[in-house]
């Protein structure tokens, strides 16, 4: 006979988890391995509520298997470290991304892009090695392998930093990888939510000059003058986008739902580079002559391997990156789930975990 | 003004007259040979696909009378007082544009290919007003920067399908990184562009398979053009044995085709290189380009350096297109026959030899 949740494994632990593709989220026992002499134990202080948590709870792509407890940006504190842990010791502040394992022997793990390995673990809805289902950060505490923890640096805010473990690195590892870092140059980033409001942020302190494109003009106060871009142009103004046409270098299009690119190809210029790192859930529709009379390209990526993931956090410290959120109770997590699918959130919630679970 | 009265020089070549696109004799006139102006006795022009296309006005910007052709060899007969580069009985190309703006940061950068002011060799509207005729003609005059030289070792008739089919494959192999010793591109589509496309990544050293609905034409593939392998798109098989496997795909089909195979097929960070263009967008799935940071790009020709270069390099690693010479008088049945891709792979007109000078 299969073990419960709870009797899987000898930590007890605690979480919030959908039962069903209502993905409502609700009080649910598990348990957690224990500390291997390569883990990292962490009590999670707080979890960012990424847009693949409500699409896997409400079975959006149609692989997840319940009950699932989301949560793929966690911020903690280390309470264990095995025999074999030297980069971290009880007390440090760190970090979970979107992965808690990978085969480590692949030409992709070797190459410090252990989120492209076929192997790939995430952190939830995946399934260990030993057989046993994975839960994410909404629970209060993890016991993950030292390779997939990362350092907090000491003067990024834990809340405030934790959505960079997703939003963070799904944009900094495109940008660097596509070149789109070249100072002077300019980055237009479309929509501004989670993903794209870190965007302006990264691409202001790699000294781009960035623009803001986006269907909603009541944005564009908040997007000049709270987060810094330069300008903002709205998608749905035909004049404004002509006037736009071939001035953008790169564009990054956090767009998730179903949309035209040829309007973003046309505001490239020759030799222009759009990264997509939105999943709709369709194809998109790709004009061909854009491409080829400017020799233009469309792009992808996703969330980025655990060294750059670390460089990125260093990266954001340093330029005292972090992101614009709103702290959450456990307890209003539902509420907060029906506000993101209205994009009513400015731009990214953060779960209080430790507080409030 | 008539065509034959626009300019001093005469000329005479073949034009189609309407969207039924069937070409004859044309008389019209070529400008006096200005100060940086070649030129030149055209000896051989191949036949493109686009030439068909315009002919037939498929994509709507036809100016009729139109005389095609861009892929033209021949040899100097007067040079401007200001060019430096040529002489009179040099063996000169061109191919698909004569004229740029000359000072936007494209044309700056050698990529006068991009330049929004580029002209096209036929049915354009050049710098004094008058339309553009192409190489399916007895003579050319060029501005000196949008002409290339042929080394002696590769043959005019060879050459020309170099000048359009050698730089649209040359140009991304190079700027998408395909052209490094060891890698492995994928070829989709065995005709004018296809084939050449194979050459020059042999001689760069790449593996390369050809992905094509036919299975008939294995044996030239491999045996006659020097592909590595050959795997047939239809078959579920071979597509699942190969994924993964490529760094990046030339796909030079330019009906709609579904991407998503051929993404599977490129490993982890690979590239589709899309040259071929339909006259309705693909669809693009999403998913692939995320989960493997795969990436679709285009590309156009190629500027004027690095035409140069291409030809250099054909010359010194014996890159010779694989062609039917034919006389002028074949070409509507020519063009006939590329409708149904009857070529290998490369229809040239003998312009020298079979078309009626000017006296």
């Amino acid at each position: 006979m299969s073990k419960s949740a709870e009797e899987e494994h000898p930590q007890k632990a605690f979480g919030w988890a959908a039962r069903d593709n209502s993905g409502i989220l609700s009080p649910f026992r598990f348990s957690r391995r224990d500390n291997g002499e390569d883990d990292v134990t962490l009590k999670v202080l707080y979890c960012g509520v990424c847009h693949s948590d409500l699409h896997i709870a409400r079975n959006d792509w149609g692989f997840t298997h319940y009950p699932v407890v989301p949560g793929h940006e966690i911020v903690g504190v280390a309470t264990k470290v095995g025999k074999n842990v030297k980069k971290f010791k009880v007390g440090d502040r760190v970090g979970v991304g979107v992965m808690v394992g990978s085969c480590k022997t692949c030409e992709c793990c070797q190459q410090d892009l252990e989120n492209y390995c076929p192997r790939i673990i995430f952190t939830y809805n995946s399934h260990n090695p030993d057989g046993t289902r994975n839960y994410g950060g909404y629970s209060d505490m993890i016991v993950v392998d030292q390779r997939y923890v990362l350092r907090f640096p000491d003067n990024m805010p834990l809340d405030a930093g934790a959505p960079l473990l997703c939003a963070g690195i799904t944009v900094y590892s495109p940008m660097k990888y596509y070149g789109m870092t070249e100072a002077g140059k300019h980055l237009g980033v479309a929509g501004l939510g989670g993903l794209g409001h870190v965007a302006v942020k990264i691409g202001k302190a790699f000294g781009l000059k960035v623009t803001v494109i986006s269907s909603s003009p009541s944005k564009e106060s908040e997007a000049i003058n709270r987060l810094g871009a330069d300008s903002f142009l709205v998608s749905s103004d035909p004049a404004k986008m002509k006037s736009a046409i071939g001035t953008m270098d790169y564009i990054i299009d956090t767009v998730s739902a179903v949309h035209p690119l040829l309007p973003l190809l046309s505001l490239l210029k020759v030799n222009g580079k759009l990264v997509t790192v939105g999943l709709p859930n369709k194809p998109l529709e790709l004009p061909i002559f854009p491409l080829i009379l400017g020799r233009k390209l469309v792009g992808g990526s996703d969330s980025g391997g655990m060294k750059e993931t670390q460089e990125m956090l260093d990266f954001c410290a340093k330029h005292n990156i972090a992101a614009d959120i709103e702290l959450i109770r456990m307890d209003d997590i539902n509420t907060a789930m029906e506000r993101l699918t209205k994009s009513d959130v400015r731009y990214r919630f953060v779960i209080d975990v430790a507080n409030s679970l | 003004m008539s065509a034959q009265e626009q300019h001093p020089k005469k000329a005479f070549g073949w034009a189609a007259r309407d969207s039924y696109g069937v070409l004859s004799p044309f008389i019209f006139s070529r400008r006096a040979t200005g100060e940086n102006d070649v030129a030149f006795k055209v000896l051989y022009c191949g036949i493109c696909h686009s030439d068909l296309h315009m002919i037939k006005n498929e994509w709507g910007q036809t100016v009729y009378p139109l005389v095609p052709g861009h892929e033209i060899t021949g040899e100097v007969t007067d040079v401007g007082c200001k060019v430096k580069k040529f002489k009179v009985g040099d063996r000169v190309g061109v191919g698909c544009m004569v004229g740029s703006c000359h000072s936007c940061d494209d044309c700056n950068n050698n990529l006068e290919n991009y330049c929004s002011g580029m002209i096209l060799t036929y049915g354009a509207k050049y710098h004094d007003g008058t339309i553009t005729y192409g190489g399916y003609s007895d003579i050319m005059v060029v501005d000196e920067h949008f002409i290339v030289r042929i080394p002696d070792n590769l043959p005019l008739d060879a050459a020309a399908p170099l000048l359009c089919a050698g730089i649209t494959v040359y140009s991304p192999l190079r700027y998408y990184g395909l052209d490094k010793p060891g890698l492995h591109v994928g070829v989709v589509g065995l005709g004018g562009l296809g084939h050449v496309a194979i050459k020059f990544a042999k001689a760069m050293g790449v593996k390369v398979t050809v992905i094509s609905t036919s299975p008939n034409k294995k044996k030239e593939a491999m045996e006659n053009l020097g592909a590595d392998s050959f795997l047939v798109s239809r078959d579920q098989d071979q597509l699942q044995a190969a994924m993964g496997t490529m760094d990046g795909i030339v796909d030079t089909v330019s009906a709609k085709h579904p991407l998503l195979p051929l993404l599977g097929l490129l490993k982890n960070h690979g590239k589709l290189v899309l040259l071929g263009a339909p006259e309705k967008p693909h669809e693009l799935p999403v998913f692939p380009l995320l989960s493997g940071r795969k990436l679709v790009g285009g590309s156009g020709i190629g500027g004027m350096k690095e035409t140069q270069e291409m030809i250099d390099f054909a010359a010194k690693h014996n890159v010779k297109p694989n062609i039917e010479v034919i006389p002028i008088d074949y070409v509507n049945s020519a063009m006939e026959r590329l409708a149904k891709s009857d070529v290998k792979y490369r229809f040239v007109i003998d312009i020298g030899n079979t078309m009626k000078a000017t006296s």
